[in-house]
């Protein structure tokens, strides 16, 4: 299978039949990769073989994006409140898992050492399944979700320390090309140890300086380029920079990454960055997850299928109880506690690396490591099913938790307001929102307007908002009202498309341009129709009628019974225009909808009248009255 | 509420079976303790539509056929609103003034009101004795509410005995709940009424 097309073809094809197929059956994405990558693979289609190992070092720069991502979601205030959580519980994971798989692997008769090297590379859990998976069930901000993921952190975070204590594991005799040398790969390995150090603390500091003077100014000049795939690119560009100067150093980019995203989760280009780096996320994810399913040795599970699945079943059971314990210990609800052991009891896609390193520094035998390997992959594979097992069997049958107590924080995440364009109209809106205590989520495409607005404290996002990711990371899920401000009509008729497809919820409130943008508006069926010039024009006419001797009041009445004319006006001949009128020319529309409406004045030219403060109607009526 | 509020149709139309119309008038309803839970204990309550006159016309800019169109559906109209300066908070007045038309309500051919019944539901700081000839108001409430009970008479329509919370600036909670539970079942009654 030589060329890149081919193999693409058969990666996404395989993709777009197993996947759906897999969310259909009610199994979950990961799954239907993982069996996508298992028919491609060696053991059945072959259709890829050796070059599995490649493309799964490839896709794990979609780990990095996912860490991009989390950070990206994670403001640094509320990462610093989780330190707790993340050297409490993540260290005791890591601890606990290491010490408890290290035994029976001694009284399998492994050497210590060896024994020790295997428990720590098998204490880790893999962040792609088990923050893929929290996420498809929508747990990544439930106790389960939040604590997984402070432990996943603390592993990527261990990762670094235990690349430097394997080495001292290393059984003599054992080691093969190079051995204790052949350190993490990082081109700056040749230094000396604390120059070293300082090159890894340099590289952090970078990460977090460039975030947070580098960044914004960048996408401040992609962003008035106006060009979409400048952002892509630049979002990307981002994204391998960082991974490039980690493994430069020797850290792990995933780390570097989430480092980078924590950086720039205050900035107003997080929504845009999140919706363009999501799908090459998914993707290459995606592709990883095949490249697990594709390496899988089916070879060694014919030979001995006992030993192997007994050793998945063994890691997986003893890393489940290891969690199960520490839930019970941190206090976590019984159905959190079992999401949470669940999530991490799989062994993660560092122990890939991990094994291949230990091999070549001498800590483990070919043969343990091959194993081990295996297990891993069939390890990765049980975590899905194991999910649909809880979530079908076992949560159901728990008694039901209260509802979840931390409802104040979440309201102050999704403000009740989304104002979509944040120019001369959407301002005024906003500020009258703001000063009457009403927090509003406001998205605008224009940066310059977003950098000003933002220096005031308003919390305001780079974006258009007429793309459906967009306007779903705004939180339009959970938001009550829309106010769609944007200048283009075309636009704004396709967000209020969107938004009445995708979020029924939601009472949207149209600005429009003029008579006809509005009767748009009204067809649609929006809630509220604002013709941007109509009330300013209105106070002009009212001021000129003041200005010719009429009182003030009588002005302000006629101004109040014209537009109440008026709209209803509007209203009734938006489902008059025929399809022909909007087939013609806009100009002819517009003159042909001004000759109807002028029409309409005139017939109710005596309707625009207050008869209860009309002492000649009264007279009349009287009049009337008296000639009966 | 379900769905989102319209904001372009009518503020308000007649409940199915409607019987009894309530004008619900109060300038800061989110601030008042007696009327907000007056108009809560009609909730439910077949056959009754609430309006509230300030949440539909709130620039004062009182909707005159839709007012009328709502009279029209109804058999008992009900002001309810708090008894400012011995009268009705001003949009009422403005109401009256603008949706009452000569030929409509009263007058040669206005004769849209006539059979129906109007009172009103009423509450004052002051306690019941502080509205006596020899009391602090120096007239009683029927008197101070002459100009309603005549604005019935002009239109044809049978005033009855207002619903009257006395002295609201003390009323406990259970004074509350005793009130509501009042003027519930005085609503209920006027629903079954000819």
């Amino acid at each position: 299978m030589g060329g890149l097309l081919p193999q693409a073809a058969v990666y996404l094809g395989a993709a777009v039949v197993a996947v759906p197929v897999a969310k259909r059956l009610g199994l979950g994405s990961v799954l239907g990769y993982l069996l996508a990558g298992v028919l491609v693979g060696p053991a059945a289609l072959g259709l890829v073989g050796d070059e599995g190992q490649d493309v799964m070092h490839f896709a794990e720069f979609g780990v990095v994006m996912m860490l991009f991502l989390v950070g990206l979601e994670l403001e640094p205030s509320r990462l610093w409140r989780m330190r707790g959580q993340v050297a409490g519980l993540g260290g005791l994971q890591v601890l606990l898992s290491a010490l408890v798989v290290a035994l029976p692997a001694l009284a399998l008769g492994l050497p210590w050492r060896q024994a020790l090297a295997v428990g720590l590379i098998l204490s880790m859990s893999s962040t792609a399944i088990a923050l893929q998976t929290l996420a498809e069930k929508g747990l990544l901000k439930a106790d389960a979700g939040q604590r997984s993921f402070a432990v996943l952190l603390f592993q990527d975070l261990a990762v670094i320390p235990i690349l430097a204590l394997l080495p001292l594991l290393a059984t003599p005799g054992l080691s093969t090309a190079g051995g204790a040398d052949a350190h993490g790969g990082g081109a700056l390995d040749a230094l000396p140890g604390w120059l070293h150090g300082l090159a890894v603390l340099g590289a952090v500091t970078g990460v977090v300086l460039a975030g947070r003077f580098l960044v914004r100014p960048m996408m401040g000049a992609v962003a008035r380029s106006g060009l979409r795939e400048m952002f892509t690119a630049a979002a990307l560009l981002i994204v391998v920079g960082v991974t490039l100067l980690m493994s430069l150093v020797g850290l792990s980019p995933a780390l570097g990454a989430f480092l980078a995203g924590v950086v720039l989760a205050n900035s107003e280009y997080r929504h845009e960055l999140e919706s363009d780096i999501e799908p090459f996320k998914g993707l290459l994810l995606g592709l990883f997850f095949i490249a697990v399913g594709a390496s899988i040795d089916f070879g060694l599970l014919r030979e001995s299928p006992a030993r192997v699945m007994g050793l998945v079943a063994l890691v997986v059971l003893l890393k489940g109880l290891v969690l199960v314990g520490l839930g019970r210990g941190f206090r976590m609800s019984r159905d959190q506690g079992l999401v949470f052991a669940v999530a991490l009891s799989q062994v993660g896609e560092f122990a890939f690396v991990l094994f291949s390193f230990a091999q070549q520094t001498g800590v483990l035998p070919a043969s343990v490591s091959g194993l081990l390997v295996a297990v891993t992959a069939f390890s990765m594979a049980t975590t899905p099913p194991l999910f649909l097992l809880l979530e079908r069997l076992v949560l159901p049958r728990l008694p039901v938790a209260g509802p979840p107590t931390r409802e104040h924080d979440v309201a102050d995440d999704e403000p009740p307001v989304i104002i979509a364009g944040f120019g001369r109209f959407g301002q005024i809106t906003g500020r009258l929102l703001r000063s009457s205590g009403v927090a509003t989520t406001v998205l605008d495409v224009d940066s310059d307007q977003v950098d000003v607005v933002r220096r005031f404290g308003q919390k305001v996002y780079y974006g258009d908002a007429s793309r459906l990711d967009l306007l779903r990371a705004a939180g339009a899920a959970k938001a009550r009202v829309l106010v769609v401000a944007v200048d283009d009509h075309g636009k704004a008729m396709e967000i209020v498309h969107l938004a009445r497809k995708h979020f029924p919820q939601l009472a949207i409130l149209g600005r429009a341009r003029g008579r006809t943008e509005a009767q748009d508006l009204v067809e649609v069926g929006v809630e509220g129709v604002y013709r941007e010039t109509f009330d300013t024009s209105l106070r002009v006419g009212a001021d000129a009628l003041r200005l010719l001797g009429w009182n003030a009041h009588r002005a302000t009445r006629a101004t109040q019974l014209f537009r109440r004319h008026d709209e209803a006006a509007m209203v009734d001949l938006a489902g008059m225009r025929g399809d022909q009128d909007r087939m013609v020319a806009s100009a002819r529309e517009r003159i042909a909808n001004l000759e109807r409406v002028l029409q309409a004045d005139l017939a109710e030219r005596e309707e625009l009248q207050d008869h209860g403060w009309d002492q000649e109607h009264a007279r009349k009526v009287h009049a009337a009255d008296e000639g009966r | 509420m379900s769905g989102p509020r319209p904001l372009l149709r009518p503020p308000t139309s007649p409940a199915p079976g409607a019987r009894v119309l309530v004008l619900l008038c109060h300038p800061a309803l989110h601030r008042s303790r007696v009327n907000r839970r007056l108009a809560q204990a009609l909730v439910g309550l077949p056959g009754v539509t609430v309006h509230d006159l300030y949440d539909a016309w709130p620039d004062f800019d009182v909707g005159v056929a839709h007012e009328q169109a709502l009279l029209d559906a109804h058999a008992h109209v009900v002001f309810q609103h708090p008894f400012y300066w011995y009268s009705a908070p001003a949009l009422l007045k403005q109401w009256l003034d603008l949706v009452l038309e000569a030929g409509w309500a009263y007058g040669a051919g206005g004769t849209a009101l006539r059979g129906k019944t109007l009172t009103s539901a009423i509450s004052t700081g002051g306690a019941q004795a502080a509205y006596q000839p020899e009391g602090h108001h120096h007239h009683t409430l029927e008197e101070l509410l002459t100009p309603f009970s005549t604005t019935a008479r002009l239109c044809g329509m049978r005033w009855r005995t207002p619903f009257v919370v006395h002295g609201t600036h003390k009323l406990d909670e259970a004074g509350l709940q005793e009130a509501a539970g009042r003027y519930r079942a005085m609503i209920a009654a006027l629903v079954g009424e000819p």
